[in-house]
């Protein structure tokens, strides 16, 4: 007879205490963002509210990045749908799994899906007894959502005291540049990379932050050519990172 | 920005995150996924993370372009503290005090 599966609350706890290690990076980066978003001239309800409603640390730096240059709402909102897109792999990945449970597992589980998530529950739906695995899922994504929050709340209790002399808002395309490297893993990251940057410096006189959307869409078009001019050099090899 | 405007972003950024989390959960068959899909949404991150970068380290206050300054320096060096230790925190720290120590120094 094969062993029974692990129960809800130890496959909750384990899915949370797997999140530990994970922790210790997100909350320099809640710290970080209360305080910015202070900084930028957020009230500290707006603040929070970015964190509990959008919950996705690097949209909430680019929006609020986006606020301080004056950006129009909308072009803001649909520059978070696109640094937000790559969510939509994940869900891909996650959704066979999660095929066969009610509505309201899925939309929490939605909820809960970040880039973190995604990592720490990967390990999991590869290994064996996936018959509760969701409760796995759902300690590391309230483990993270709690910490996003609180380090949030941190962040904007303390934050308010740092010096405008520091220009601590130069940190914003620093944290970008830190997140923007590991993405450089073949020649099509590096082309959508480079082609990003240049048109978005050409296309900067646009109203509205418009040109950053038209110059990331164009961008990705660019990658997406140099992909298929790099298949068609080297025919019968399987591009990389491919899920 | 008005405080309305403010929370047009917060709860128009809810909805269009959790579109993008909740896509293929909800769709009856996520494995018919167009290949050109996948392919590009890899893209999507290195393009608009260097779209967002590149003007605010190149551009100045006044609209100008400055390829060589401060800016452009600390933020090459943090990049090439980034590549080597993958370390974010040690990028985002170093290319910070880099540009302290270069205003400094311009000062």
């Amino acid at each position: 007879m094969p062993p029974d599966p692990p129960t809800p609350s130890r496959e909750f706890l384990n899915g949370a205490r797997n999140t530990l290690p994970i922790l210790l990076g997100v909350v320099p980066f809640g710290l970080f963002f209360g305080a910015l978003a202070l900084e930028v001239g957020l009230t500290p309800i707006q603040a929070q509210g970015l964190s509990l409603f959008v919950f996705a640390g690097s949209a909430q730096f680019v929006a609020v990045d986006l606020i301080r240059q004056g950006a129009a709402p909308v072009v803001i909102v649909l520059t978070i749908f696109i640094v937000n897109l790559r969510h939509a792999l994940y869900s891909a990945s996650l959704a066979p799994y999660v095929a066969r449970l009610p509505f309201r597992w899925r939309a929490v589980m939605a909820w809960l899906l970040t880039d973190e998530a995604f990592a720490v529950s990967t390990p999991r739906y590869r290994s064996t007894d996936l018959e509760r695995a969701h409760w796995h899922f759902l300690g590391t994504g309230l483990a993270l959502w709690s910490c996003w929050q609180l380090s949030t709340t941190v962040g904007i209790v303390f934050g308010a005291r740092i010096p405008e002399s520091l220009s601590l808002a130069f940190a914003l395309p620093l944290t970008f540049l830190a997140m923007l490297i590991p993405t450089l893993v073949d020649r099509p990251a590096w082309a959508a990379a480079v082609a990003g940057g240049v048109l978005s410096l050409l296309l900067r006189g646009l109203p509205h932050g418009l040109g950053l959307v038209l110059a990331a869409v164009l961008a990705v078009g660019i990658g997406l050519a140099a992909e298929t001019a790099s298949r068609a050099r080297r025919p019968g090899e399987v591009g990389h990172d491919q899920r | 920005m008005t405080s309305a405007e403010t929370w047009t972003v917060i709860v128009g950024g809810m909805v269009v995150t959790y579109a993008t989390r909740l896509s293929f959960i909800l769709l009856p068959h996520p494995e018919r996924l167009p290949e050109v899909f996948r392919r590009g949404l890899r893209l999507v991150a290195p393009a608009v993370l260097a779209a967002i970068i590149v003007p605010q380290v190149i551009v100045l206050e006044s609209g100008q372009a400055e390829f060589f300054g401060p800016r452009p320096a600390a933020a090459l060096f943090a990049a090439l503290i980034g590549w080597r230790t993958r370390n974010t925190w040690l990028a985002i720290g170093g290319g910070m005090i880099a540009l302290w120590i270069l205003q400094a120094l311009g000062a």
